[in-house]
Protein backbone atom coordinates (compact mmCIF):
# COMPACT_ATOMS: atom_id res chain seq x y z
CA UNK A 1 0.00 0.00 0.00
CA UNK A 2 1.74 3.48 -1.02
CA UNK A 3 1.42 5.89 1.33
CA UNK A 4 0.85 9.52 -0.56
CA UNK A 5 1.02 13.04 0.57
CA UNK A 6 -1.88 14.62 -1.13
CA UNK A 7 -0.93 18.65 -0.75
CA UNK A 8 -3.58 19.63 -0.14
CA UNK A 9 -5.09 16.87 2.31
CA UNK A 10 -1.75 15.07 3.24
CA UNK A 11 -0.35 11.67 3.83
CA UNK A 12 -3.76 9.21 2.62
CA UNK A 13 -3.47 5.45 1.35
CA UNK A 14 -2.95 4.62 -2.23
CA UNK A 15 -6.50 3.75 -2.40
CA UNK A 16 -7.54 7.29 -1.99
CA UNK A 17 -6.33 7.97 -5.68
CA UNK A 18 -6.66 7.40 -9.06
CA UNK A 19 -3.48 7.33 -11.19
CA UNK A 20 -3.47 9.64 -14.39
CA UNK A 21 -0.60 8.57 -15.96
CA UNK A 22 2.52 10.42 -16.83
CA UNK A 23 2.80 13.82 -16.10
CA UNK A 24 4.28 16.76 -18.47
CA UNK A 25 2.66 15.30 -21.76
CA UNK A 26 1.96 18.46 -24.06
CA UNK A 27 -1.19 18.23 -26.29
CA UNK A 28 -0.14 19.88 -29.34
CA UNK A 29 -0.07 23.03 -29.64
CA UNK A 30 -1.94 24.10 -33.31
CA UNK A 31 -3.94 20.53 -33.53
CA UNK A 32 -4.89 21.32 -36.77
CA UNK A 33 -1.46 21.29 -38.02
CA UNK A 34 -0.49 18.36 -35.81
CA UNK A 35 -0.11 15.28 -38.36
CA UNK A 36 -0.62 11.83 -37.42
CA UNK A 37 3.16 10.99 -36.16
CA UNK A 38 2.41 13.99 -33.38
CA UNK A 39 -0.90 12.60 -32.84
CA UNK A 40 0.21 9.39 -32.22
CA UNK A 41 3.18 10.43 -30.22
CA UNK A 42 1.01 12.38 -28.21
CA UNK A 43 -2.35 10.01 -27.43
CA UNK A 44 -0.13 6.59 -27.33
CA UNK A 45 3.80 6.70 -26.85
CA UNK A 46 5.00 6.76 -23.18
CA UNK A 47 8.15 7.16 -21.73
CA UNK A 48 7.30 4.31 -19.36
CA UNK A 49 10.70 4.78 -17.08
CA UNK A 50 11.82 2.09 -15.21
CA UNK A 51 13.12 4.00 -12.25
CA UNK A 52 12.00 7.50 -11.49
CA UNK A 53 8.86 8.46 -13.38
CA UNK A 54 6.95 11.75 -12.81
CA UNK A 55 3.00 11.09 -13.28
CA UNK A 56 -0.29 12.61 -12.45
CA UNK A 57 -2.51 11.81 -9.50
CA UNK A 58 -5.63 12.43 -8.64
CA UNK A 59 -7.16 12.44 -5.01
CA UNK A 60 -10.64 11.19 -6.03
CA UNK A 61 -12.02 10.13 -2.84
CA UNK A 62 -11.06 13.29 -0.87
CA UNK A 63 -10.30 16.51 -2.14
CA UNK A 64 -10.34 15.59 -5.94
CA UNK A 65 -7.55 17.80 -7.11
CA UNK A 66 -4.74 16.62 -9.61
CA UNK A 67 -1.46 16.91 -8.63
CA UNK A 68 1.77 15.32 -9.39
CA UNK A 69 4.55 12.48 -7.98
CA UNK A 70 7.78 11.70 -8.78
CA UNK A 71 8.02 7.66 -7.89
CA UNK A 72 10.60 5.11 -8.36
CA UNK A 73 8.74 2.30 -10.14
CA UNK A 74 11.24 -0.38 -8.95
CA UNK A 75 10.85 0.10 -5.71
CA UNK A 76 7.90 2.39 -5.63
CA UNK A 77 9.82 4.89 -3.40
CA UNK A 78 7.96 8.46 -3.59
CA UNK A 79 10.47 11.01 -4.00
CA UNK A 80 8.66 14.25 -4.26
CA UNK A 81 4.64 15.30 -4.67
CA UNK A 82 4.22 18.64 -6.23
CA UNK A 83 1.19 20.83 -7.87
CA UNK A 84 0.24 21.15 -11.28
CA UNK A 85 1.81 23.18 -13.11
CA UNK A 86 4.91 23.04 -10.75
CA UNK A 87 8.03 22.27 -12.82
CA UNK A 88 9.47 18.43 -12.19
CA UNK A 89 11.75 18.13 -9.16
CA UNK A 90 14.73 16.42 -10.38
CA UNK A 91 16.10 13.37 -8.72
CA UNK A 92 19.66 12.05 -8.35
CA UNK A 93 19.43 8.83 -8.92
CA UNK A 94 21.60 8.83 -12.34
CA UNK A 95 21.78 4.57 -12.59
CA UNK A 96 17.74 4.49 -12.77
CA UNK A 97 16.67 8.12 -14.22
CA UNK A 98 15.55 7.51 -17.94
CA UNK A 99 12.75 9.86 -18.10
CA UNK A 100 12.95 14.10 -18.31
CA UNK B 1 17.18 -38.04 -26.02
CA UNK B 2 13.36 -39.05 -26.69
CA UNK B 3 11.41 -39.11 -23.75
CA UNK B 4 9.34 -42.50 -23.94
CA UNK B 5 7.69 -45.21 -21.69
CA UNK B 6 11.44 -47.18 -22.60
CA UNK B 7 13.54 -43.99 -21.52
CA UNK B 8 11.63 -43.85 -18.41
CA UNK B 9 11.94 -47.64 -17.71
CA UNK B 10 15.66 -47.40 -18.67
CA UNK B 11 16.42 -44.51 -16.59
CA UNK B 12 14.04 -46.26 -13.33
CA UNK B 13 17.08 -48.68 -13.58
CA UNK B 14 19.72 -46.26 -12.59
CA UNK B 15 17.92 -44.52 -10.07
CA UNK B 16 17.12 -41.63 -12.09
CA UNK B 17 20.61 -40.41 -11.97
CA UNK B 18 21.45 -40.21 -15.58
CA UNK B 19 18.91 -37.73 -17.36
CA UNK B 20 20.66 -35.73 -19.28
CA UNK B 21 20.41 -31.80 -19.13
CA UNK B 22 17.42 -30.66 -21.68
CA UNK B 23 19.33 -28.51 -23.10
CA UNK B 24 23.44 -27.50 -23.30
CA UNK B 25 24.76 -23.95 -21.68
CA UNK B 26 26.71 -22.99 -24.41
CA UNK B 27 29.15 -20.11 -24.46
CA UNK B 28 28.27 -17.05 -26.59
CA UNK B 29 29.52 -17.07 -29.94
CA UNK B 30 30.91 -14.08 -31.87
CA UNK B 31 28.81 -13.60 -33.94
CA UNK B 32 24.99 -15.25 -34.75
CA UNK B 33 22.82 -15.00 -37.69
CA UNK B 34 19.83 -13.93 -35.41
CA UNK B 35 19.67 -13.24 -31.36
CA UNK B 36 16.10 -13.59 -29.49
CA UNK B 37 16.58 -11.24 -26.60
CA UNK B 38 14.30 -12.60 -23.80
CA UNK B 39 14.06 -15.93 -22.86
CA UNK B 40 10.04 -16.65 -22.14
CA UNK B 41 8.24 -18.68 -24.00
CA UNK B 42 7.49 -16.10 -26.64
CA UNK B 43 11.67 -15.83 -27.42
CA UNK B 44 11.93 -19.64 -27.02
CA UNK B 45 8.97 -20.26 -29.31
CA UNK B 46 10.56 -17.84 -31.62
CA UNK B 47 13.96 -19.33 -32.03
CA UNK B 48 12.27 -22.90 -32.44
CA UNK B 49 9.97 -21.86 -35.36
CA UNK B 50 12.95 -20.17 -36.68
CA UNK B 51 14.78 -23.42 -36.61
CA UNK B 52 12.61 -25.51 -37.69
CA UNK B 53 10.07 -23.91 -40.27
CA UNK B 54 12.87 -21.49 -41.64
CA UNK B 55 15.86 -23.48 -41.65
CA UNK B 56 18.30 -21.45 -39.25
CA UNK B 57 20.57 -22.92 -37.32
CA UNK B 58 22.80 -20.20 -35.72
CA UNK B 59 20.90 -19.02 -33.50
CA UNK B 60 21.07 -17.64 -29.79
CA UNK B 61 18.38 -16.85 -27.05
CA UNK B 62 20.03 -14.34 -24.85
CA UNK B 63 18.15 -14.13 -21.40
CA UNK B 64 19.04 -12.05 -18.10
CA UNK B 65 17.59 -14.36 -15.98
CA UNK B 66 16.23 -17.93 -16.27
CA UNK B 67 14.63 -19.24 -18.45
CA UNK B 68 10.66 -18.88 -17.99
CA UNK B 69 11.85 -16.30 -15.09
CA UNK B 70 9.64 -13.66 -16.42
CA UNK B 71 5.75 -13.44 -16.77
CA UNK B 72 6.11 -17.54 -19.05
CA UNK B 73 6.39 -18.74 -14.94
CA UNK B 74 3.74 -16.27 -13.09
CA UNK B 75 1.04 -16.89 -15.04
CA UNK B 76 -2.18 -18.49 -14.31
CA UNK B 77 -2.14 -20.22 -17.38
CA UNK B 78 -5.51 -19.86 -18.68
CA UNK B 79 -5.55 -20.67 -22.55
CA UNK B 80 -8.57 -19.65 -24.61
CA UNK B 81 -9.07 -18.29 -28.30
CA UNK B 82 -12.33 -16.54 -27.87
CA UNK B 83 -11.86 -13.18 -28.56
CA UNK B 84 -14.00 -10.57 -30.15
CA UNK B 85 -12.07 -9.35 -32.93
CA UNK B 86 -11.42 -11.41 -36.47
CA UNK B 87 -7.25 -10.49 -36.42
CA UNK B 88 -7.60 -11.45 -32.58
CA UNK B 89 -9.51 -14.44 -33.37
CA UNK B 90 -7.11 -15.54 -36.21
CA UNK B 91 -3.61 -15.31 -33.82
CA UNK B 92 -5.46 -16.75 -30.79
CA UNK B 93 -7.21 -19.58 -32.53
CA UNK B 94 -3.76 -20.47 -34.42
CA UNK B 95 -1.89 -20.12 -31.19
CA UNK B 96 -4.82 -22.93 -29.73
CA UNK B 97 -4.66 -25.61 -32.39
CA UNK B 98 -0.76 -25.29 -32.15
CA UNK B 99 -0.88 -25.80 -28.44
CA UNK B 100 -3.64 -29.04 -29.14
CA UNK B 101 -0.73 -31.07 -30.69
CA UNK B 102 2.13 -29.28 -28.69
CA UNK B 103 3.32 -32.23 -26.35
CA UNK B 104 3.44 -34.73 -29.28
CA UNK B 105 5.14 -31.85 -31.19
CA UNK B 106 7.89 -31.22 -28.70
CA UNK B 107 7.91 -34.93 -27.05
CA UNK B 108 7.67 -33.11 -24.13
CA UNK B 109 4.50 -33.51 -21.85
CA UNK B 110 2.91 -29.47 -21.45
CA UNK B 111 0.14 -30.75 -19.68
CA UNK B 112 -2.47 -28.99 -22.07
CA UNK B 113 -5.85 -29.52 -20.41
CA UNK B 114 -8.93 -28.84 -22.32
CA UNK B 115 -11.43 -28.63 -19.12
CA UNK B 116 -13.07 -25.82 -20.59
CA UNK B 117 -13.03 -22.05 -19.87
CA UNK B 118 -16.21 -19.88 -18.27
CA UNK B 119 -16.93 -16.02 -18.60
CA UNK B 120 -19.70 -14.73 -16.39
CA UNK B 121 -22.24 -11.89 -17.04
CA UNK B 122 -23.19 -10.61 -13.66
CA UNK B 123 -25.34 -7.40 -15.19
CA UNK B 124 -27.27 -6.50 -18.14
CA UNK B 125 -24.61 -4.90 -20.09
CA UNK B 126 -22.42 -7.63 -19.77
CA UNK B 127 -24.56 -10.30 -20.84
CA UNK B 128 -25.61 -8.24 -23.92
CA UNK B 129 -21.64 -7.88 -24.80
CA UNK B 130 -20.87 -11.70 -23.94
CA UNK B 131 -24.39 -12.79 -26.13
CA UNK B 132 -22.72 -10.49 -28.85
CA UNK B 133 -19.27 -11.78 -28.55
CA UNK B 134 -20.12 -15.54 -28.23
CA UNK B 135 -21.92 -14.63 -32.07
CA UNK B 136 -18.87 -13.18 -33.13
CA UNK B 137 -16.73 -15.36 -32.03
CA UNK B 138 -18.63 -18.45 -33.65
CA UNK B 139 -18.69 -16.65 -37.19
CA UNK B 140 -15.05 -16.68 -37.26
CA UNK B 141 -15.08 -20.46 -36.71
CA UNK B 142 -13.89 -20.44 -33.27
CA UNK B 143 -16.07 -22.52 -30.50
CA UNK B 144 -18.57 -20.47 -28.08
CA UNK B 145 -21.07 -21.54 -26.51
CA UNK B 146 -23.76 -19.28 -24.16
CA UNK B 147 -24.80 -20.87 -20.94
CA UNK B 148 -27.81 -19.61 -18.61
CA UNK B 149 -27.34 -19.66 -14.98
CA UNK B 150 -28.43 -22.98 -14.54
CA UNK B 151 -26.54 -24.69 -17.00
CA UNK B 152 -23.89 -22.43 -15.85
CA UNK B 153 -24.42 -23.77 -12.11
CA UNK B 154 -24.62 -27.59 -13.82
CA UNK B 155 -21.05 -27.01 -15.42
CA UNK B 156 -19.33 -25.37 -12.63
CA UNK B 157 -21.46 -26.63 -9.30
CA UNK B 158 -19.37 -24.74 -6.80
CA UNK B 159 -20.24 -21.49 -8.54
CA UNK B 160 -22.68 -19.32 -6.32
CA UNK B 161 -25.51 -18.15 -8.84
CA UNK B 162 -27.95 -17.12 -6.02
CA UNK B 163 -29.82 -13.99 -7.47
CA UNK B 164 -29.40 -12.15 -3.97
CA UNK B 165 -25.36 -12.65 -4.46
CA UNK B 166 -23.50 -9.21 -4.72
CA UNK B 167 -22.21 -10.32 -7.96
CA UNK B 168 -25.59 -12.32 -9.63
CA UNK B 169 -24.68 -14.85 -12.22
CA UNK B 170 -26.92 -14.29 -15.49
CA UNK B 171 -24.98 -16.10 -17.60
CA UNK B 172 -21.90 -17.14 -19.07
CA UNK B 173 -19.67 -17.86 -21.97
CA UNK B 174 -17.98 -21.09 -22.94
CA UNK B 175 -15.00 -22.08 -24.85
CA UNK B 176 -15.10 -25.70 -24.59
CA UNK B 177 -11.75 -26.27 -26.13
CA UNK B 178 -9.88 -23.83 -23.37
CA UNK B 179 -8.36 -24.79 -20.59
CA UNK B 180 -4.80 -24.55 -18.90
CA UNK B 181 -1.15 -25.85 -19.70
CA UNK B 182 1.91 -25.87 -17.51
CA UNK B 183 3.95 -23.12 -17.98
CA UNK B 184 7.07 -24.01 -17.09
CA UNK B 185 6.67 -26.60 -19.45
CA UNK B 186 5.46 -25.09 -22.76
CA UNK B 187 9.43 -22.90 -21.98
CA UNK B 188 11.31 -25.73 -20.96
CA UNK B 189 9.53 -28.04 -23.96
CA UNK B 190 10.57 -25.10 -26.93
CA UNK B 191 13.92 -24.66 -25.28
CA UNK B 192 14.67 -28.31 -25.84
CA UNK B 193 13.32 -28.73 -29.20
CA UNK B 194 15.12 -25.64 -30.29
CA UNK B 195 18.19 -26.75 -28.49
CA UNK B 196 17.55 -29.92 -30.56
CA UNK B 197 18.04 -27.62 -33.40
CA UNK B 198 20.94 -26.22 -32.74
CA UNK B 199 19.71 -22.92 -30.87
CA UNK B 200 22.49 -21.68 -28.47
CA UNK B 201 20.53 -21.08 -25.29
CA UNK B 202 22.49 -18.49 -23.16
CA UNK B 203 21.17 -17.29 -19.51
CA UNK B 204 22.35 -15.35 -16.99
CA UNK B 205 23.06 -12.30 -19.51
CA UNK B 206 21.73 -9.20 -19.51
CA UNK B 207 21.44 -7.13 -22.92
CA UNK B 208 22.26 -3.75 -21.97
CA UNK B 209 22.44 -1.89 -25.24
CA UNK B 210 21.25 -2.65 -28.97
CA UNK B 211 24.51 -2.04 -31.66
CA UNK B 212 23.68 -0.17 -34.66
CA UNK B 213 25.06 1.63 -37.61
CA UNK B 214 23.52 3.55 -40.01
CA UNK B 215 19.79 2.73 -39.24
CA UNK B 216 20.71 -1.13 -39.10
CA UNK B 217 21.50 -3.52 -36.41
CA UNK B 218 24.88 -5.34 -35.63
CA UNK B 219 24.20 -6.48 -32.67
CA UNK B 220 24.02 -6.78 -28.70
CA UNK B 221 26.08 -5.39 -25.95
CA UNK B 222 25.41 -7.82 -23.02
CA UNK B 223 26.84 -8.12 -19.34
CA UNK B 224 29.36 -11.11 -20.89
CA UNK B 225 29.99 -8.25 -23.48
CA UNK B 226 29.19 -7.41 -27.28
CA UNK B 227 27.35 -10.42 -29.60
CA UNK B 228 27.24 -9.66 -33.16
CA UNK B 229 24.18 -10.22 -35.23
CA UNK B 230 22.95 -10.18 -38.41
CA UNK B 231 18.77 -9.69 -37.02
CA UNK B 232 17.70 -9.12 -33.65
CA UNK B 233 14.06 -9.88 -32.20
CA UNK B 234 13.26 -8.22 -28.79
CA UNK B 235 10.43 -10.17 -26.99
CA UNK B 236 10.83 -9.00 -23.17
CA UNK B 237 7.15 -8.57 -22.41
CA UNK B 238 7.04 -5.56 -19.19
CA UNK B 239 10.71 -4.35 -20.43
CA UNK B 240 10.32 -3.79 -23.93
CA UNK B 241 10.06 -0.02 -23.18
CA UNK B 242 13.58 -0.27 -21.66
CA UNK B 243 14.78 -2.58 -24.92
CA UNK B 244 13.46 0.43 -26.92
CA UNK B 245 15.26 3.02 -25.41
CA UNK B 246 18.24 1.35 -25.97
CA UNK B 247 17.60 1.49 -29.41
CA UNK B 248 16.49 4.81 -29.68
CA UNK B 249 12.53 5.06 -29.90
CA UNK B 250 9.75 5.08 -27.93
CA UNK B 251 6.94 2.65 -27.24
CA UNK B 252 2.94 2.66 -26.50
CA UNK B 253 3.64 0.52 -23.60
CA UNK B 254 3.22 1.03 -19.70
CA UNK B 255 4.11 -2.01 -17.44
CA UNK B 256 2.02 -2.21 -14.37
CA UNK B 257 2.37 -4.98 -11.70
CA UNK B 258 -0.12 -7.98 -11.88
CA UNK B 259 -0.44 -10.63 -8.99
CA UNK B 260 -1.82 -14.48 -8.64
CA UNK B 261 -1.88 -16.48 -5.62
CA UNK B 262 -1.90 -19.65 -4.55
CA UNK B 263 -4.33 -21.60 -2.09
CA UNK B 264 -3.37 -25.01 0.06
CA UNK B 265 -3.41 -27.75 -2.27
CA UNK B 266 -7.09 -29.72 -1.31
CA UNK B 267 -9.11 -31.87 -3.49
CA UNK B 268 -10.54 -31.98 -6.75
CA UNK B 269 -13.21 -29.67 -6.58
CA UNK B 270 -13.02 -27.63 -9.48
CA UNK B 271 -12.34 -29.29 -13.03
CA UNK B 272 -12.85 -26.15 -14.94
CA UNK B 273 -12.00 -22.29 -15.60
CA UNK B 274 -14.04 -19.89 -14.20
CA UNK B 275 -13.27 -15.56 -15.40
CA UNK B 276 -15.08 -13.06 -14.01
CA UNK B 277 -13.48 -9.81 -15.89
CA UNK B 278 -16.11 -7.52 -14.08
CA UNK B 279 -14.61 -8.39 -10.89
CA UNK B 280 -11.12 -9.22 -11.71
CA UNK B 281 -11.11 -12.95 -10.49
CA UNK B 282 -9.68 -15.81 -12.56
CA UNK B 283 -9.94 -19.62 -10.81
CA UNK B 284 -8.72 -22.93 -12.13
CA UNK B 285 -7.04 -25.95 -9.69
CA UNK B 286 -3.72 -27.45 -10.29
CA UNK B 287 -3.35 -30.74 -10.61
CA UNK B 288 -1.18 -30.50 -7.14
CA UNK B 289 -4.90 -28.92 -5.70
CA UNK B 290 -3.69 -25.90 -5.23
CA UNK B 291 -6.55 -23.21 -6.14
CA UNK B 292 -4.64 -20.55 -8.77
CA UNK B 293 -6.20 -17.07 -8.45
CA UNK B 294 -5.28 -14.12 -11.04
CA UNK B 295 -6.20 -10.57 -9.83
CA UNK B 296 -6.19 -7.34 -11.62
CA UNK B 297 -3.67 -4.76 -12.62
CA UNK B 298 -1.99 -2.23 -10.48
CA UNK B 299 -3.75 0.76 -11.68
CA UNK B 300 0.11 2.71 -11.60
CA UNK B 301 3.29 1.75 -13.87
CA UNK B 302 6.06 -0.25 -11.94
CA UNK B 303 8.55 -2.81 -12.39
CA UNK B 304 8.52 -3.99 -9.18
CA UNK B 305 6.69 -7.55 -9.69
CA UNK B 306 5.15 -7.29 -6.55
CA UNK B 307 1.24 -6.24 -6.80
CA UNK B 308 -0.51 -4.20 -4.14
CA UNK B 309 -2.66 -5.28 -0.96
CA UNK B 310 -5.97 -3.06 -2.20
CA UNK B 311 -6.18 -5.84 -5.43
CA UNK B 312 -5.44 -9.11 -3.35
CA UNK B 313 -8.49 -7.61 -0.81
CA UNK B 314 -11.16 -7.13 -3.88
CA UNK B 315 -9.54 -10.19 -5.81
CA UNK B 316 -10.25 -12.04 -2.48
CA UNK B 317 -13.76 -10.34 -1.81
CA UNK B 318 -14.88 -11.36 -5.24
CA UNK B 319 -13.47 -15.24 -4.78
CA UNK B 320 -15.33 -15.49 -1.69
CA UNK B 321 -18.81 -13.92 -2.86
CA UNK B 322 -18.28 -16.13 -6.47
CA UNK B 323 -17.16 -19.32 -4.48
CA UNK B 324 -18.54 -19.29 -0.99
CA UNK B 325 -17.07 -22.94 -0.42
CA UNK B 326 -13.62 -21.44 -0.41
CA UNK B 327 -14.10 -18.39 2.44
CA UNK B 328 -11.92 -20.64 4.73
CA UNK B 329 -9.22 -21.52 2.21
CA UNK B 330 -5.56 -20.18 3.30
CA UNK B 331 -3.64 -18.97 0.63
CA UNK B 332 0.02 -20.35 0.22
CA UNK B 333 2.02 -18.08 -1.79
CA UNK B 334 1.30 -14.12 -3.68
CA UNK B 335 3.40 -12.91 -6.02
CA UNK B 336 3.71 -10.72 -9.01
CA UNK B 337 4.87 -10.16 -12.36
CA UNK B 338 5.42 -6.85 -14.72
CA UNK B 339 3.32 -7.05 -17.83
CA UNK B 340 3.44 -4.88 -20.66
CA UNK B 341 -0.23 -3.27 -21.54
CA UNK B 342 -0.85 -1.37 -24.61
CA UNK B 343 -3.86 1.34 -25.40
CA UNK B 344 -5.92 -1.54 -27.51
CA UNK B 345 -5.02 -4.22 -25.47
CA UNK B 346 -3.48 -5.94 -28.44
CA UNK B 347 0.38 -6.81 -29.30
CA UNK B 348 2.53 -5.35 -31.18
CA UNK B 349 4.74 -7.88 -33.50
CA UNK B 350 6.77 -6.45 -36.60
CA UNK B 351 9.35 -4.43 -37.64
CA UNK B 352 10.67 -1.19 -35.80
CA UNK B 353 12.32 2.17 -36.77
CA UNK B 354 15.68 0.07 -36.67
CA UNK B 355 16.26 -2.20 -39.89
CA UNK B 356 16.41 -5.96 -38.92
CA UNK B 357 15.18 -5.34 -35.68
CA UNK B 358 12.23 -6.56 -34.24
CA UNK B 359 10.36 -6.31 -31.36
CA UNK B 360 7.12 -8.83 -30.00
CA UNK B 361 5.69 -7.27 -27.03
CA UNK B 362 2.25 -5.77 -25.55
CA UNK B 363 0.77 -8.81 -24.79
CA UNK B 364 0.13 -7.55 -21.18
CA UNK B 365 -2.04 -9.59 -19.25
CA UNK B 366 -2.79 -12.51 -22.08
CA UNK B 367 -0.05 -13.66 -23.77
CA UNK B 368 0.55 -17.04 -22.62
CA UNK B 369 -2.58 -18.23 -24.10
CA UNK B 370 -0.75 -16.63 -27.55
CA UNK B 371 3.05 -18.36 -27.24
CA UNK B 372 3.01 -20.49 -30.38
CA UNK B 373 1.03 -18.67 -32.38
CA UNK B 374 3.18 -15.30 -31.19
CA UNK B 375 6.66 -17.51 -31.84
CA UNK B 376 5.00 -18.99 -34.90
CA UNK B 377 4.01 -15.36 -36.94
CA UNK B 378 7.37 -13.76 -35.13
CA UNK B 379 9.72 -16.44 -36.36
CA UNK B 380 8.16 -16.05 -40.24
CA UNK B 381 8.57 -12.15 -39.35
CA UNK B 382 12.27 -12.06 -39.01
CA UNK B 383 13.15 -15.21 -40.45
CA UNK B 384 11.97 -13.56 -43.85
CA UNK B 385 12.05 -9.54 -43.17
CA UNK B 386 8.37 -9.34 -43.41
CA UNK B 387 5.25 -10.05 -41.06
CA UNK B 388 3.23 -13.41 -41.53
CA UNK B 389 -0.72 -12.61 -42.37
CA UNK B 390 -1.10 -13.68 -38.75
CA UNK B 391 0.90 -10.35 -37.21
CA UNK B 392 0.82 -8.10 -40.19
CA UNK B 393 -2.16 -5.86 -38.84
CA UNK B 394 -0.09 -5.66 -35.44
CA UNK B 395 2.54 -2.71 -36.23
CA UNK B 396 3.93 -0.17 -34.32
CA UNK B 397 2.97 2.07 -37.14
CA UNK B 398 -0.67 1.57 -35.98
CA UNK B 399 -0.91 4.07 -33.18
CA UNK B 400 -0.47 6.61 -36.10
CA UNK B 401 -2.24 5.38 -38.50
CA UNK B 402 -5.17 4.52 -36.11
CA UNK B 403 -6.08 1.19 -36.89
CA UNK B 404 -6.24 -0.30 -33.66
CA UNK B 405 -7.49 -3.76 -32.97
CA UNK B 406 -9.39 -2.86 -29.72
CA UNK B 407 -9.56 -5.72 -27.43
CA UNK B 408 -10.18 -3.86 -24.20
CA UNK B 409 -14.02 -2.87 -24.09
CA UNK B 410 -14.53 -6.51 -25.41
CA UNK B 411 -12.25 -8.06 -22.74
CA UNK B 412 -11.72 -5.12 -20.17
CA UNK B 413 -9.13 -7.33 -18.51
CA UNK B 414 -8.09 -10.45 -20.69
CA UNK B 415 -6.06 -13.24 -19.00
C1 LIG C 1 0.12 -12.84 -12.61
C2 LIG C 1 -0.04 -13.02 -14.10
C3 LIG C 1 -1.09 -13.77 -14.60
C4 LIG C 1 -1.24 -13.97 -15.96
N1 LIG C 1 -2.23 -14.81 -16.39
C5 LIG C 1 -2.31 -15.13 -17.70
C6 LIG C 1 -3.25 -16.12 -18.13
O1 LIG C 1 -3.99 -16.72 -17.33
N2 LIG C 1 -3.33 -16.41 -19.47
C7 LIG C 1 -2.52 -15.77 -20.39
O2 LIG C 1 -2.65 -16.06 -21.57
N3 LIG C 1 -1.59 -14.85 -19.99
C8 LIG C 1 -1.46 -14.53 -18.68
N4 LIG C 1 -0.51 -13.60 -18.27
C9 LIG C 1 0.33 -12.92 -19.27
C10 LIG C 1 1.48 -13.81 -19.75
O3 LIG C 1 2.18 -14.31 -18.64
C11 LIG C 1 2.44 -13.05 -20.64
O4 LIG C 1 1.76 -12.31 -21.63
C12 LIG C 1 3.39 -14.00 -21.37
O5 LIG C 1 3.87 -15.00 -20.50
C13 LIG C 1 4.55 -13.23 -21.93
O6 LIG C 1 5.54 -14.13 -22.38
P1 LIG C 1 6.93 -13.61 -22.89
O7 LIG C 1 7.73 -14.79 -23.26
O8 LIG C 1 6.69 -12.56 -23.92
O9 LIG C 1 7.51 -12.81 -21.63
P2 LIG C 1 8.36 -13.30 -20.36
O10 LIG C 1 8.03 -14.68 -19.95
O11 LIG C 1 8.23 -12.22 -19.34
O12 LIG C 1 9.82 -13.34 -20.95
C14 LIG C 1 10.58 -12.17 -21.19
C15 LIG C 1 11.99 -12.48 -20.75
O13 LIG C 1 12.85 -11.40 -21.13
C16 LIG C 1 13.86 -11.30 -20.18
N5 LIG C 1 14.51 -9.99 -20.26
C17 LIG C 1 14.00 -8.78 -19.90
N6 LIG C 1 14.91 -7.82 -20.09
C18 LIG C 1 16.02 -8.42 -20.61
C19 LIG C 1 17.32 -7.96 -21.02
N7 LIG C 1 17.64 -6.65 -20.93
N8 LIG C 1 18.21 -8.87 -21.49
C20 LIG C 1 17.88 -10.19 -21.57
N9 LIG C 1 16.69 -10.67 -21.19
C21 LIG C 1 15.77 -9.81 -20.72
C22 LIG C 1 13.14 -11.52 -18.87
O14 LIG C 1 14.02 -11.95 -17.84
C23 LIG C 1 12.12 -12.61 -19.23
O15 LIG C 1 12.53 -13.90 -18.92
C24 LIG C 1 -0.34 -13.36 -16.89
C25 LIG C 1 0.72 -12.59 -16.41
C26 LIG C 1 0.89 -12.42 -15.02
C27 LIG C 1 2.05 -11.60 -14.52
ZN1 LIG D 1 -6.49 15.89 -1.30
Amino acid sequence: MLLIECPYCGPRDETDFKCGGEAHITRPEKPADADDQSWGDYLFMRTNSMGTHYEMWCHSHGCRRWFNVCRDTLSNKIHAVYKMGEPPPRVDDPTRSRSQ
Amino acid sequence: MKYSFASLLRNAFSYHENWQSAWRSPEPKREYDAIIVGGGGHGLATAYYMAKEHGMRNIAVIEKGWLGGGNTGRNTTIIRSNYLRDNSAQIYEHALKLYEGLSQELNYNIMFSQRGVLNLAHNQHDLRELSRRVNAIRLNGVDSEFLNPQQTKAFCPILNVSPNSRYPVLGASLQRRGGTARHDAVAWGYARGANNLGVDIIQNCEVTGIRQSDGRVEGVETSRGFIGAKKVGVVVSGHASVLADMAGFRMPIESHPLQALVSEPIKPMHDTVVMSNAVHVYVSQSDKGELVIGAGIDGYCGYSQRGSFPIVEEQINALVELFPIVSRLRMMRQWGGTVDVCPDASPIIGKTPVKHLYFNCGWGTGGFKATPGSGWAFAHTIAQDEPHELNAPYTLERFNSGYLIDEHGAAAVAH
